[in-house]
């Protein structure tokens, strides 16, 4: 039989197979993705240590490593570990939830704009800190337990809305713009009306930035990475099941309503813990999984690249936040917008001229 | 019997496709279902393999209701090759057939020396090992269609479900594929396939199922169910039935255009 070779896209990622000889532990892992990975993992650990060895005092990386692993004298000790460590973690920890909490959403709604930043999950949980600064006056670890009420609260209101027999993903994107839409007047109400002060301290938190950041928010997202990451890694397998169509991942044997509720559920929960830690840092959960699905040409949004790929662009933001304009430090969420601002026009950029 | 249902009402939200429906599916049988376009042959098919949920009546494998059943341990019995199946972007052929080996893979057994001879096996048979590195969704419709079949041989199940698995194929792949169902068959599988081709029903079935407007109309033999009266009731084809020259299975020849009546049974 006669072939006619035909060209080819690219180049299809190359498989690599671990396998234990007595044949009980095997993996199958595109091996680009693993490198890609690795690589970006490590750029956010080195872009982090670069925080911490920056700021009003310089800190030298020898001794900011030496600190680290508890060898530090005591006044760098001090500097790193009670001054810049919670803050650098919490960027390193909240990046990485977010960029997972993208790639699994992505992967569910198999649409690059089904993010939480953007069907207004992150609206609702900064709805929920909003009520408890300006309406509860709370503080602390309660603005925390509000904004991930307000996240939950608002994803379920969302899948409510569009449930019709069965949740179509478009549906759940457009319903989520929707109401996101309506949470955000909502947001510059409850602040028009808050007293000035109250009202400056919710703003504050409204853009999303990582100073101030202590031991409590590094724990509030590092419990939420530590309960939900196992999750969602374990369910990535349903995810790939789960884009061949519901049909065909019946026949393989997913329980697919049961296997997307837990994806969803556990997308919900590491953006509600990210955001509670650090307030809405805009785009990271839309752009990561994308940028890291680029580098590893992998057809879905893989979970571990999108949450290296988080960790090093708000690692990245937060450095840029503290340098780029001498004297002031901006949050973070302002750098993660603008960037992300700028990856989404170049999206639909893209997207409109493929189109055409 | 390890497949087979009772009173079957089909539906799609309000559109009912068949009421009442029963099928046994003997074991070891190569079963081919034939009937007219929008009869319910693939939502019969979709009920068995436990993807649409049936309003009434159940499924039973191995004697219990199948939607009772974990659904891993199913998938592990029972595959199906759908109709139209959501074509993936970006996917290679050897990833979509390795994810055909879903239901036999653990958290930490991912990719065991059995899932990997199974994937090599299944693209061997169907002819598809060439095109392991393209895409899928750049294939043409016949090289698709092997693949498909590939995922669902991948999948390594006793009981077999094809939906038309001919269409699209040129004439020398259709009968290599109709082979390979028959080797299948011969090696103690159970195969249920539809088919269009009447004749080729004929030559391959072990057991004819004839289906019109959401019942089964007739059920047995090729040589027993195949007449020229069957042909004219369930497609409204006047015909003469002969003996294939070559196998000496009943062959449909239908008649001549002035004197084939045409009042055709919409379903
Ligand atoms: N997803 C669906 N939603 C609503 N109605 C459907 C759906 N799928 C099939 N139907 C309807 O159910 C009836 C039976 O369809 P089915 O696909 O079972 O026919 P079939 O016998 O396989 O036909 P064909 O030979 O064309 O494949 C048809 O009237 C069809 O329009
Ligand atoms: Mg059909």
């Amino acid at each position: 039989m006669k072939t006619i070779t035909e060209p080819t896209r690219g180049r299809r990622a190359r498989q690599l197979v671990l396998r234990t000889p007595g044949g009980a532990l095997s993996l199958r892992v595109p091996a680009r993705a693993l490198l890609v990975g690795t690589t970006l993992l490590l750029a956010a650990v080195a872009i982090a240590v670069v925080n911490l060895s920056s700021g009003d005092f310089p800190i030298p990386v020898g001794d900011v490593l030496r600190s680290l692993v508890g060898q530090g004298d005591p006044g760098t000790d001090f500097i790193v570990h009670e001054l810049r460590l919670p803050r650098a973690l919490v960027a390193l920890l909240v990046g990485a939830a977010l960029g997972a909490s993208g790639a699994v959403f992505q992967g569910l709604t198999r649409n690059p704009l089904g993010s939480p930043d953007f069907v207004g999950m992150t609206v609702g949980a900064a709805t929920g800190a909003l009520v408890v600064i300006l309406l509860l006056d709370g503080s602390g670890m309660q603005v925390a337990a509000g904004a991930i009420a307000g996240c939950v609260l608002t994803s379920i209101a969302i899948y409510l809305l569009a449930f019709r027999g069965g949740t179509q993903a478009f549906r759940l994107i457009l319903m989520g713009v929707g109401v996101s839409a309506l949470l955000e007047a909502f947001n510059s109400y409850l602040i028009v009306k808050g007293r000035l002060d109250e009202a400056l301290a919710a703003q504050v938190w409204l853009i999303g930035s990582l100073g101030g950041r202590g031991w409590t928010e590094v724990t509030i997202v590092g419990l939420t990475l530590a309960v939900l990451l196992p999750v969602v890694l374990h369910f990535g397998r349903h995810l790939n099941m789960l884009a061949l169509g519901d049909d065909t991942a019946t026949l393989h044997g997913v329980r697919v309503e049961r296997s997307r509720a837990v994806l969803a559920l556990a997308s919900v929960g590491l953006a509600a813990g990210a955001t509670a830690a650090a307030g809405p840092i805009a785009f990271v959960a839309l752009a990561a999984p994308q940028l890291a699905a680029r580098l590893t040409r992998s057809p879905g949004p893989g979970i571990l690249p999108a949450a290296g790929m988080g960790a090093a662009l708000l690692a990245g933001s937060d450095w840029a936040a503290q340098r780029v304009l001498p004297d002031t430090d901006i949050p973070a969420g302002v750098v993660t917008a603008a960037i992300g601002g700028l990856y989404l026009t170049w999206l639909l950029a893209r997207e409109w001229r493929r189109g055409r | 019997m390890r497949l087979r249902a009772e009173n079957l009402t089909l539906a799609y939200d309000r559109r009912v496709v068949a009421r009442d429906l029963g099928v046994q599916i003997a074991d070891g049988s190569f079963t081919v279902i034939v009937g007219p376009n929008a009869c319910g042959k693939s939502t019969l098919l979709k009920a068995l393999a436990r993807v649409l949920r049936p309003q009434a009546g159940t499924v039973y494998l191995d004697g219990a209701a199948i939607a009772s059943l974990p659904s891993r341990q199913v998938a592990k019995q029972l595959g199906m090759l759908p109709q139209s199946p959501v074509v993936p972007a970006g996917i290679a052929v050897e990833d979509l057939v390795a994810r055909g080996r879903f239901a036999h893979q653990r958290l930490l057994r991912q990719w065991s020396a059995d899932d990997e001879a199974a994937v090599r096996e299944a693209m061997a048979v169907t002819e598809v090992s060439d095109l392991a590195d393209r895409y899928v969704d750049e294939l043409s419709g016949g090289q698709r269609q092997r693949v498909w079949l590939a995922v669902a041989l991948a999948q390594q199940t006793p009981i077999l479900l094809l939906d038309e698995p001919t269409t699209f194929l040129d004439l020398a792949h259709q009968f290599e594929v109709l082979d390979l169902c028959a080797e299948l068959h011969e090696q103690g599988r159970t195969v249920v396939a539809v088919l269009h081709d009447l004749n080729q029903a004929c030559r391959y079935a072990t057991d004819l199922v004839v289906m019109r407007a959401g019942e089964i109309v007739a059920q047995g033999p090729p040589a027993a169910v195949m007449t020229a009266d069957l042909v004219e009731h369930v497609f409204g084809v006047a015909s003469q039935v002969i003996t294939d020259p070559q196998t000496g299975t009943p062959m449909v020849v239908p008649a001549d255009r002035h004197r084939r009546r045409t009042p055709r049974t919409a379903a």
